[in-house]
């Protein structure tokens, strides 16, 4: 286990950050002001909360933790309560069967607060928009200051997101 | 050998039922259409035949009663078709937690919801229910099952939970910190795919299977391919036949090295999770380079496959073969050395073999616990018939033998790319899939988890007009329920991530 243990430790894998998404930049300057900034400093925590995705989303945004992203490296990391968030990381369609636990999710979220919109399903319903199951996109249940679009989409996609989230939040 | 639908009277109906419970045949799914209901089983593993029986007055005699695991396909059929089991041990919904317009919503005559009025219902049923009584369709209230005793308590987990993770409802009854009985509550993730694929074309329906369940798009996609061409009669070109293969193993190593680190971690201990996390996303990059997305989304369509694997390819897959085989043996070590972790893993949440048997359970789960079923094997569905692989099976059904299972799978997949770029064919990627009347197909692909079902119906106009998927985690979940008994609360998890069962692959 030593060696296993020091092997890893040269940390050769972790790449260079993506540029901050520019399209999600503008559409955060509209949600996010100064005060947020000086309160939170550069650190924002993250509860993620599958409102219906099919776990596709799911397995990139856990992704991001591996060595080669490093989420953790930009201050931003994931907690297991709303109440200890900053932001909310929506997936999926929201479904009918999921509207009143993301609601509450969000209520239970102290401010300032954050949402992010992750995948094309949370930002109209994708393809699952339309059936008697589902209640729409994100944007429909909660106030939403972020979407970050793919189906799903990849790490490098998310981080760029999150890093313009950053940006403007800390 | 897959027998295509035949229709039974109720005797026949009853007999096979009969069949189930004696353990003579195996429950492979049960699902409606229209007012038919429909049962898959197999006799032996590899004869799978299909029966039909015709809902006359809107019921059929129930197979949970005498079979438990068709309880909750029965519960599922009566909730969204509105038809009945007579007999049923257990009548309460399935799936509908209350918050749709419609009740029964793929019944053929769909009805408004309708139920007791809003009086009747107390507020101590109230509160026993999981969610929110508000906006909740009136006399829409869940009773989970009653226990009794001294000293006993209840924990409610979820429909959020703690991790990144899907949503879905657990009651656990402890006594102290031992589980007594955990009831779950799921539906939460309902999508209405199977409504949506109602009318759909083949290559949108295609699409909706690929996001059945994420993990699983790639065993979805082929399922739903290897179905349609069953109803059309046609057949796949040999090269896309292989790289469907490849894409399938693909996804098994990524999701089976996912997995394995991520059970470790739920022992707290890391080291392998960041271990895993690295080989798991050099099998995703490498997959990407191959087919241009990481998951491998919709390029298995009906017909073939939607695009060719990019020309540097081949030597991606060589060097991901290199990396893994380089670095896996030694975490391997790792996992069977460290004595603090087997602590965690070895004897806990135990499937008994006799319950994997009898629900027919897949994957690793059922092969950990001594049920040596693997689709592409008692199936043979090409190219798996020309390709070498052991299907190893334990007999512990401990945590510690759905890890090793895991294990040994990484190696047979390992061996199977590499059998596949190997030889693999040149030629076309596809054939038309051309509309050919009212037909019907049914397949099975093995996905990480186990057997992924596909059954479907096609128009004239080539269109879908039922299609029902079925995934693993129908057959497994139940069996979580049984494991953890005995356990400790604080292991739920490292069990749950044993069984990694799908909530949106099963709540569709």
């Amino acid at each position: 286990m030593r060696r296993t243990l020091l092997d890893s430790l040269h940390g050769p894998l972790t790449e260079a950050p993506p540029a901050p998404d520019e399209a999600a930049l503008k559409e955060l300057a509209q949600s996010v002001n100064r005060a947020a900034r000086a309160r939170l400093g550069r650190s924002l925590s993250i509860r993620q909360v599958d409102a219906g995705s099919c776990n596709g989303c799911e397995l990139e945004i856990h992704a991001l933790s591996n060595a080669f992203y490093d989420l953790e490296r930009f201050g931003l990391r994931f907690v297991a309560s709303p109440r200890h968030a900053d932001v909310l990381m929506v997936t999926g369609p929201v479904t009918k069967n999921m509207r009143e636990a993301l609601k509450r999710t969000y209520e239970a979220t102290p401010d300032p607060k954050w949402v992010v919109a992750v995948g094309g399903c949370a930002a109209d319903g994708g393809i699952f928009a339309g059936s008697y199951a589902v209640e729409g996109g994100v944007k429909d249940v909660v106030p939403v200051d972020l979407h970050i679009p793919g189906c799903p989409p990849n790490p490098r996609q998310l981080l760029a997101g999150l890093l313009a989230l950053l940006q403007r939040a800390a | 050998m897959i027998h295509p639908r035949t229709h039974v009277t109720e005797d026949g109906w009853r007999e096979a039922i009969g069949r189930l419970a004696a353990g003579s045949t195996t429950l492979l799914g049960l699902w409606a259409d229209g007012i038919d209901v429909l049962m898959a089983v197999s006799l032996g593993d590899s004869d799978v035949s299909v029966i039909s029986y015709t809902c006359r007055d809107g019921r059929f005699p129930s197979v949970g009663a005498k079979h438990p695991p068709a309880i909750r396909l029965e519960r599922a059929i009566q909730t969204l078709f509105g038809i009945e089991a007579d007999g049923a041990v257990d009548k309460r919904p399935w799936l509908d937690l209350g918050f749709w317009d419609v009740a029964h919503p793929l019944s053929v005559i769909p009805g408004r919801a309708e139920g007791a009025s809003p009086e009747s219902i107390t507020p101590a049923l109230r509160s026993m229910d999981s969610g929110p009584a508000a906006s909740r369709r009136p006399g829409m209230t869940y009773q989970f099952l009653p226990v009794e005793g001294e000293g006993l308590h209840e924990v409610a987990v979820g429909p959020v939970h703690a991790g990144i993770i899907e949503p879905g409802h657990f009651r656990f009854t402890a006594n102290g910190e031992h589980v007594v009985r955990l009831e779950q509550r799921l539906g939460y993730v309902h999508k209405g795919i199977e409504g949506l694929m109602q009318g759909a074309t083949l290559a949108h329906a295609a699409k909706l299977a690929g996001r059945t369940s994420g993990d699983s798009t790639v065993a979805y996609t082929y399922a739903f391919a290897l179905a349609a061409e069953t109803a059309l009669e046609i057949k796949a070109p040999p090269r896309a036949v292989y790289l469907r293969a490849l894409m399938a193993e693909l996804e098994r190593l990524a999701n089976h090295l996912g997995d394995i680190g991520a059970i470790c971690n739920d022992a707290a201990f890391a080291l392998m999770l960041a271990h895993m996390a690295v080989l798991r996303e050099r099998t995703l990059r490498a997959a990407d380079a191959c087919f241009g997305h990481r998951l491998m989304r919709d390029v298995i369509v009906p017909g073939g496959v939607a695009r060719d694997i990019a020309p540097a390819g081949i030597a991606e897959l060589r060097a991901l073969l290199d990396t893994v085989r380089t670095a896996f043996p030694r975490l391997k070590e790792l996992y069977d050395n460290t004595a603090s972790l087997q602590d965690r893993t070895v004897t806990t949440g135990i499937v008994k073999s006799e319950y994997a048997r009898q629900f027919g359970a897949g994957g690793y789960v059922g092969r950990a616990s001594g049920r040596a079923y693997d689709a592409r094997r008692a199936l043979r569905y090409a190219p798996y018939d020309g390709l070498t692989f052991d299907v190893p099976v334990l007999e512990a059904g401990d945590v510690n033998a759905r890890v090793w299972i895991r294990i040994l799978e990484v190696e047979q997949s390992l061996a199977l790319i590499e059998q596949i770029i190997g030889r693999l064919p040149e030629g076309p990627l596809s054939v038309a899939a051309e509309p050919k009347g009212t037909c019907e197909g049914l397949a099975m692909t093995e996905a990480f988890r186990g057997d992924v079902l596909v059954w479907l119906r096609l128009d004239e106009q080539g269109r879908v007009a039922r299609c029902h998927l079925r995934d693993a985690s129908w057959f497994q979940w139940p069996l979580l329920e049984t494991a953890i008994e005995g356990n400790i609360i604080a292991d739920f998890p490292i069990c749950n991530k044993s069984f990694n069962c799908s909530y949106s692959g099963h709540d569709l």
